[in-house]
């Protein structure tokens, strides 16, 4: 049985310099006003108390990698030909990453349905999510902007982690969930929890109910689907967006990407980036064509992929934690949860 | 066994290069002698070619599956990739990363006649299956073969045309939109020389493929001629980047064109969002 410890928060930078030894291993980190994730540094403040700006989805999946490098080399027996190499770069450096939130963490389970399905496998990103821990913290106090639950999910959630981290008085209680969870908490830093995982439990307890209650979506797909030639109705709902793309750069389950060559000289690399389907020219044709023109196609695609299209490929499973990033960042506050329900609603009031 | 990598490609030498019209070029490939024996893949399935320092770019492999001295594709110059592609000679090597998405369902048309309306680049991926049926030629009905281009210039795979016109396996018809000079065959936009061709619908199949506006006059066309939406077969173009149903560019709704088609039958296109 891996047993749940608990850490005094004084001791929690000295824990973090002890596992950054062993994984590269990325926290919180103030930068202006926004919190980011970035590399443990013992001489920097680590602020676990509110939800990153960002979410740690490029511990995963970089905003731009590698995918292979090519390389040409001449001939000596014919000069004017020349061969060309090719390579793939699998990262397999061991990482953890400590102060996510659960919505942050499950992202990833939005992703593994794609990245690893049973039919292909980017091996780019498993070698990454096989190799990265998550010591994720549970949510005490849920924003305004969040709704986990209404993506199946919690405020102390554990799918995806493998430590869940709580704040109670004086510290943190650490629960394993997973094997190598239970690794992490090898530490002499480390108390019993003894009584302090009850403290803990009614922390998260404390948090759902603070959620409130979350609506149904079951006929969410269905209803999305129904509304897809209503222009009006994606007009109206896109009407603020000026096609930023902030929402899906923040978004720790948007895994579209682009692919795209960078060579000097002979040598380059074929680069994977982030890539935004909020962007007019994410579908745009050679010829000139594009399927998505106005921006009330494209969030009609956003919306839907995430709680439409995706659900219906797989099993139900929404492609949105409920992390309230968009909403919260989006500079004219686009409301996602809002299209939903409107969505949601807008047939029920014309069946009536 | 290890999975595949599905971005990588295989590195394949340009053996052959066509000028097939002003902006087309046929680019026959071969892979590694090892590749070479073990690939395989069936008519309709298309292929990421890549010049290593400019990009990827999808196209059909228009040899069929039945001829695999080569793999062949045709390629129209559009932009960056294709510009590049065209300025390549003989022993340059490019990425290949095939087969991907779905194919024709060729089994399925067995024994029945079929009506194949081409425009413009269009004509490449019917190239595939025409060709595959002409080998297997026992396997089918009638084949009657429809393929139209702006001008007789910029009609591709010239040098089958006789072959083409010739055989009395095959009834082709090929027509261009306005008249020109020493042109001796129909004149006409396509959906308007089908509408004359008058194919009938009985046991029959059409497999059509070209510029969007081309399909949607012809869809029309054949509706007129009293083709069911089951009997009529088309591609679909999407931008594309990973091929493989990952990078989530080229969604139709729930369907990906790159994963399950771009083979689709008219039916099955009815049923998407639309948003083509
Ligand atoms: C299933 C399928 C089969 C195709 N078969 C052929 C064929 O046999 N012959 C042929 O000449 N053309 C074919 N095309 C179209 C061809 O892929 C585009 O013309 C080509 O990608 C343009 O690339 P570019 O880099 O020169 O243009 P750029 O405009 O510089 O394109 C940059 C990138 O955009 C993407 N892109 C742009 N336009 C398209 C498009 N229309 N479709 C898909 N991706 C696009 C490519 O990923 C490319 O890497 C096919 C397209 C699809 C989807
Ligand atoms: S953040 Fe807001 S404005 Fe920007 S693309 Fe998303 S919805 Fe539109
Ligand atoms: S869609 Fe918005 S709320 Fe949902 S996961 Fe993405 S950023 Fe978070
Ligand atoms: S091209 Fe990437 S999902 Fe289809």
């Amino acid at each position: 049985m891996m047993e749940a410890k608990f850490i005094p928060g004084d001791k929690v930078p000295a824990w973090l310099a002890e596992l950054a030894k062993e994984r590269r291993t990325a926290v919180p980190r103030r930068e202006g006003g926004a919190v980011v994730f970035r590399p443990f540094d013992p001489d920097q403040p680590v602020p676990l108390g509110r939800q990153a700006t960002t979410p740690p989805k490029g511990s995963v999946f970089p905003q731009c990698e590698p995918l292979m490098v090519f390389r040409y080399e001449k001939d000596p027996a014919s000069p004017d030909t020349s061969q060309v190499r090719v390579k793939e770069t699998i990262d397999e450096t061991p990482r953890l990453v400590v102060g996510g939130r659960p919505c942050d963490a499950r992202g990833f389970a939005t992703f593994d349905r794609v990245y690893d399905a049973e039919d292909v496998k980017d091996l780019n990103y498993l070698a990454r999510r096989e190799h990265t821990a998550f010591i994720t913290m549970a949510c005490p106090r849920p924003s305004s902007t969040c709704f986990c639950h209404w993506v199946g999910s919690g405020p102390a959630d554990t799918e995806c982690s493998d430590v869940l981290m709580t704040p109670v008085e004086g510290g943190y209680v650490l629960e394993p969930v997973t094997e190598t969870g239970g690794e992490l908490l090898q530490s002499s830093l480390l108390e019993d929890a003894g009584k302090r995982l009850d403290e803990a439990h009614a922390v998260h307890k404390r948090a759902a109910e603070g959620l409130g209650e979350a609506p149904d979506l079951s006929e969410t797909p269905g209803k999305l689907l129904e509304l897809f030639d209503d222009m009006g109705f994606w007009e109206e709902v896109s009407a603020k967006c000026i096609s930023c793309g902030a929402c899906t750069y923040l978004c720790p389950t948007c895994y579209c990407f682009n692919i795209t060559d960078e060579a000097c000289g002979a040598e380059g690399a074929r680069l994977r980036t982030w890539d935004n389907c909020m962007s007019y020219q994410f579908t745009m044709e050679a010829s000139g064509h594009n399927p998505r023109p106005t921006k009330a196609h494209r969030l009609k695609n956003r919306v839907g992929h995430k709680f439409s299209y995706y659900p219906t490929i797989h099993g139900g499973a929404i492609a949105c934690c409920g992390c309230g990033r968009c909403i919260k960042h989006c500079p004219v506050s686009v409301d996602i949860r809002e299209i939903v329900l409107k969505a949601t609603a807008a047939e029920s009031a014309e069946q009536e | 066994m290890q999975p595949l990598n599905p971005y990588l490609p295989d590195v394949a030498t340009i053996t052959e290069i066509i000028d097939e019209t002003p902006a087309i070029k046929t680019f026959r490939v071969v892979l590694g002698e090892k590749r070479m024996k073990e690939f395989s893949f069936k008519p309709g399935q298309v292929g990421q070619l890549s010049v290593f320092g400019t990009g990827e770019s999808t196209f059909v492999i228009n040899s069929p599956p039945s001829r695999m001295d080569y793999l062949q594709f045709s390629v129209m110059r559009a932009g960056e990739v294709t510009s590049k592609l065209h300025s390549m000679s003989p022993g340059d090597q490019i990425g290949v990363r095939a087969p991907l998405g779905n194919w024709f369902p060729y089994e399925d048309l067995k024994g029945k006649n079929i009506v194949f309306v081409g425009g413009g680049i269009g004509m490449a991926p019917l190239r595939t299956l025409l060709l595959y049926m002409l080998d297997n030629r026992g396997d089918y009905g009638d084949i009657s073969l429809l393929y139209g281009a702006r001008t007789p210039q910029d009609m591709a795979f010239q040098y089958e045309l006789p072959d083409w016109l010739g055989r009395d396996d095959l009834k082709t018809q090929l027509t261009v939109d306005v008249e020109s000079e020493g042109w001796e065959h129909s004149v006409g936009l396509i959906p308007n020389v089908l509408l004359e061709m008058e194919p009938s619908p009985e046991n029959t199949v059409a497999v059509t493929c070209g510029p969007p506006i081309m399909i949607k006059f012809t869809i029309q066309a054949l509706h007129k001629l009293g083709f069911q939406d089951n009997q009529i077969i088309t591609t679909l173009e999407k931008r594309m980047k990973c091929g493989v149903g990952i990078c989530g560019r080229c969604n139709i709704g729930t369907k990906y064109v790159c994963k399950d088609g771009p083979v689709f039958t008219y039916e099955e296109l009815k049923q998407l969002p639309n948003e083509l």
